[in-house]
C-alpha cells in the first residue's frame, strides 16, 4: 500500500508535465516574464541615465562671468551664446524639444560675490538658471552647471575637506567590500523575491489538484479506492511541492539573469559570491519552504467548496507571507534567538537572509528544516482528516 | 445461499442548512436520512433497494462504500467492517455512482493503470483485464483518446470499467442507469447479469420497476430512510407487480400524502 502515495505522484506529475500550456504558465512563462521586464526596466533605466549625454545644447548667457567661459570653453556638449533674454523667450522653454538652457548672472558677478559678506543680512547674488527638467540633455546641463557653481562658491571659503582624495591618491574610505555590499543588498531583496516566486508557484497549481478535484467530482473517485487517505495527502503535497518548487527555481532563474541588467544603470559594482554550503542551505530552506507552503495552501484549497473560493480563502495567508517576505528590509541583524527559527515562513526568510549575508549559521538551517518538516507532517494529518470528514469534501 | 453483506441497525441524520430547510419545507435543523437500517446480501445475487427520490438508498450506498460514516450501525462486507476496517471494504467493492468523475485530461488506458495500481492489481493482470474489458465495452478504439473527448456514452462506460479494475466480489451501483442513453443502459445491465453469472454479489439502488423486476433477485423497500420491506421479489411482490406493490407499501406508510 506504501507505493500508492508514488502513484499519487506521479499521477499528478502525468497530469502537469503531460499539459503543455499548463506547465508553460507555471514553469516556463515566469522565469521569462520576469527575465524580459526586468531587462527591459534595466534598460529603460540606463537609457534614463545616458540619454542627452550625447546631445549640443546652446547656453544663453546674461553677463557671463570669466571664469565660467574659461570652463565652459571646454565642454564641447555647451554652446554658448552672449545674448540677453527677456520672459517671453524663458517662456519657449516649456517646449521640451528646445536644447536651450538660459543663464542670468547679475552684472559684475565676481565683484559682487567677492565683496558679498553674509553678515550684512543683505540676500547674496542670485544666477537663475532657466531649463526644462523633462528634457534629458538641459537637465544634464544644469546638473553640470550647479555643481561647478557650488564647487567655485564652497572654493571660495575653504577651511577644510572630508575625504579628499587627491589626484593620483589610492586612498579608500568606506571600507565596505563591493561584495560585503552586494551580500547586505541581496539579503535584503532575495528573501522577499524568492518566497512570492514560491508562493505564486504553489498558487497556479494547488488549488486546482484538491479544490479544483473537489469540485470536479474526481476527488471522490479517489476516496473509493482502498488507498489510505494520509497516502492520498502525502502524496498530495509532495507532487505540489515539487512543481511549486520548479515554478519558484525558473522565476529565480529569471531574477539572477535579469538583475545585472536592472543595476546596471547604478553606480555600484554589487559582488554575489557565495559557497557551495551557502547554495546548498539557501536549497534546503527553500524546499522547506515549499512544502510547508504547499500544505498551508492544500489545507486551505481542501476546505474550500471550488478553485474560486480556494483563492479567496488562501489571500489573506498570501499577504502574511508577503509581509513576512518585507521583515529584512527594516532590521539589521537576523536574529538569533532559537524561537525565531520554529515559526513557518519567518525561519524560512531569517536564514535566507543570514545566508545572503555570509552569516550562516547551520544550527539555525537545521532547526527550521526540522520544523517545517514537522509542520507539514502536521499538515499531512489535517489533510487526511479533512479527506475523512463528508462535510470538507462532500458538503455543500 | 452464502450471506456477503449484513447490514444492522444503520442510521444517518443530516443537518440541513438555512436553504436546505426552504428545499425541504421544513423548520426542522436534522433530517433522518437512514433510520436503522438492517437486511443481508447474499453472494451471487442482485439485490436492489427500491424507493423514492430522497428516501435515502443514496446514502445508504455511500455508507457502505465508506464514502461517509453511520451515525449508528454497522455493516459488514465479505467480513470488513465498514466503520472498522474501511479500506478493507474498499478493496472488495466497486462503487458507481453519477458523483463518481474521471480527470478529463487523462486517456483511458491511463486512468485504467492508475486505478489498477490504486488497487494494488499485479501489472500482467492489468494487461489482460484492460484488454477484456476494453474489448467488451468498445473501449479499445479510444484508449488513448482523452476523457474530455469522449462521448457520453463512452465516458459512462468508462467508468463502469474503472470501477471494476481490480474485479470486486461486490459491486454496489447508484441508480445504474440514470442519464445513459437506451443502448449505454442495455449494455449495462446485460453486463450486471453476466456479473452475477460469474458469481458477484451486486447491491443497486433504483426507483424504476421496471429494472427491478428485470434484474433484482431479492429487493428491499426504503421509504423516509426505513427498509420497510425485504426479501425475494415474488415475497415482496405478493402475486402483484412490483409497481402496484410498491404503492400499496407507499400507502400503508404515508397515508393519502403525496
Amino acid at each position: 500500500m506504501k507505493n500508492n502515495t508514488w502513484t499519487i505522484i506521479k499521477k499528478e506529475f502525468a497530469r502537469f508535465f503531460g499539459d503543455r500550456s499548463l506547465m508553460f504558465t507555471t514553469v516556463i512563462m515566469p522565469g521569462l516574464l520576469i527575465y524580459l521586464i526586468y531587462s527591459l526596466m534595466g534598460e529603460g533605466i540606463g537609457k534614463m541615465v545616458t540619454e542627452g549625454q550625447d546631445e549640443v545644447v546652446t547656453m544663453r548667457v546674461e553677463n557671463m562671468p570669466e571664469f565660467l567661459a574659461a570652463e565652459i570653453a571646454s565642454d564641447s556638449q555647451m554652446v554658448v551664446v552672449n545674448q540677453p533674454f527677456g520672459q517671453e523667450d524663458i517662456d519657449m522653454l516649456a517646449d521640451e524639444d528646445l536644447n536651450i538652457v538660459m543663464v542670468r548672472f547679475p552684472k559684475d558677478f565676481e565683484l559682487l560675490v567677492n565683496t558679498y559678506d553674509p553678515k550684512c543680512g543683505l540676500p547674496a547674488p542670485n544666477v537663475e538658471i532657466y531649463y526644462n527638467s523633462t528634457n534629458n540633455a538641459t537637465s544634464l546641463v544644469y546638473k553640470t552647471l550647479t555643481a561647478f557653481l557650488d564647487s567655485y562658491e564652497s572654493g571660495m571659503s575653504n577651511r577644510f575637506d572630508v575625504n579628499r582624495v587627491d589626484d593620483g591618491s589610492t586612498a579608500q574610505f568606506d571600507m565596505a567590500t563591493d561584495d560585503s555590499i552586494g551580500a547586505m543588498i541581496w539579503s535584503k531583496l532575495l528573501p522577499m523575491l524568492i518566497v512570492m516566486m514560491l508562493f505564486s508557484g504553489t498558487m497556479a497549481i494547488a488549488p486546482s489538484a484538491i479544490a479544483g478535484e473537489k469540485e470536479r467530482g474526481t476527488i471522490a473517485t479517489l476516496l473509493v479506492t482502498p488507498m489510505r487517505r494520509n497516502q492520498l495527502a502525502l502524496g498530495k503535497i509532495v507532487s505540489l511541492s515539487c512543481i511549486a518548487l520548479l515554478s519558484g527555481i525558473s522565476s529565480f532563474i529569471g531574477i539572477a539573469l535579469s538583475l545585472p541588467k536592472m543595476i546596471s544603470g547604478e553606480d555600484v559594482e554589487l559582488g554575489f559570491n557565495y559557497t557551495f554550503g551557502d547554495y546548498a542551505a539557501i536549497l534546503l530552506v527553500i524546499f522547506a519552504t515549499v512544502l510547508i507552503m504547499a500544505s498551508v495552501v492544500s489545507l486551505l484549497s481542501a476546505l474550500a467548496k471550488d478553485v474560486k473560493s480556494a483563492g479567496t480563502m488562501i489571500t489573506p495567508f498570501m499577504l502574511v507571507v508577503m509581509l513576512a517576505g518585507l521583515i529584512p528590509m527594516f532590521q539589521n541583524n537576523t536574529p538569533e534567538t532559537f524561537t525565531t527559527y520554529i515559526i513557518p515562513f519567518y525561519n524560512s526568510i531569517e536564514v535566507m537572509t543570514a545566508t545572503f549575508a555570509h552569516k550562516i549559521m547551520w544550527s539555525n538551517v537545521v532547526v527550521c528544516l526540522v520544523s517545517n518538516i514537522c509542520y507539514t507532517g502536521i499538515a499531512v494529518w489535517g489533510l487526511t482528516r479533512m479527506f475523512n470528514s463528508e462535510k470538507v469534501m462532500f458538503g455543500k | 445461499m452464502e450471506e456477503i453483506l449484513r447490514v444492522e441497525g444503520l442510521s444517518k441524520t443530516f443537518t440541513l442548512s438555512k436553504k436546505q430547510q426552504k428545499i425541504e419545507r421544513t423548520t426542522l435543523r436534522k433530517k433522518v436520512a437512514v433510520d436503522n437500517l438492517s437486511f443481508t446480501a447474499n453472494r451471487g445475487e442482485i439485490f436492489g433497494l427500491l424507493g423514492p427520490n430522497g428516501a435515502g438508498k443514496t446514502t445508504t450506498l455511500r455508507m457502505l462504500s465508506t464514502l461517509i460514516k453511520p451515525d449508528a450501525g454497522d455493516a459488514v462486507l465479505d467480513g470488513c467492517s465498514i466503520i472498522g476496517d474501511p479500506e478493507g471494504v474498499r478493496s472488495k467493492i466497486g462503487f458507481l455512482t453519477s458523483e463518481l468523475k474521471l480527470e478529463d485530461f487523462f486517456t483511458p488506458n491511463y486512468l485504467f493503470d492508475f486505478f489498477s495500481r490504486l488497487h494494488q492489481v499485479p501489472e500482467d493482470v492489468v494487461r489482460t483485464r484492460k484488454e477484456l474489458m476494453f474489448a467488451r465495452f468498445g473501449i479499445d478504439k479510444f484508449a488513448e483518446v482523452k476523457v474530455q473527448n469522449l462521448s457520453t456514452g463512452m465516458k459512462q462506460k468508462l467508468s463502469l470499467v474503472i470501477s471494476l479494475v481490480h474485479d470486486p466480489e461486490v459491486i454496489i451501483f447508484d441508480e445504474p442507469t440514470n442519464g445513459l442513453d437506451v443502448l449505454t443502459a442495455r449494455t449495462v445491465t446485460d453486463y450486471l447479469q453476466e456479473l452475477r453469472g460469474e458469481g458477484k454479489t451486486i447491491i443497486l439502488s433504483t426507483h424504476i420497476f421496471s429494472l427491478v423486476e428485470r434484474l433484482c433477485d431479492r429487493v428491499g423497500i426504503i421509504i423516509d430512510g426505513k427498509l420497510t420491506h425485504c426479501g425475494t421479489l415474488s415475497e415482496v411482490c405478493d402475486g402483484m407487480t412490483i409497481e402496484d406493490r410498491f404503492f400499496e407499501i407507499y400507502k400503508e406508510v404515508k397515508g393519502d400524502e403525496q
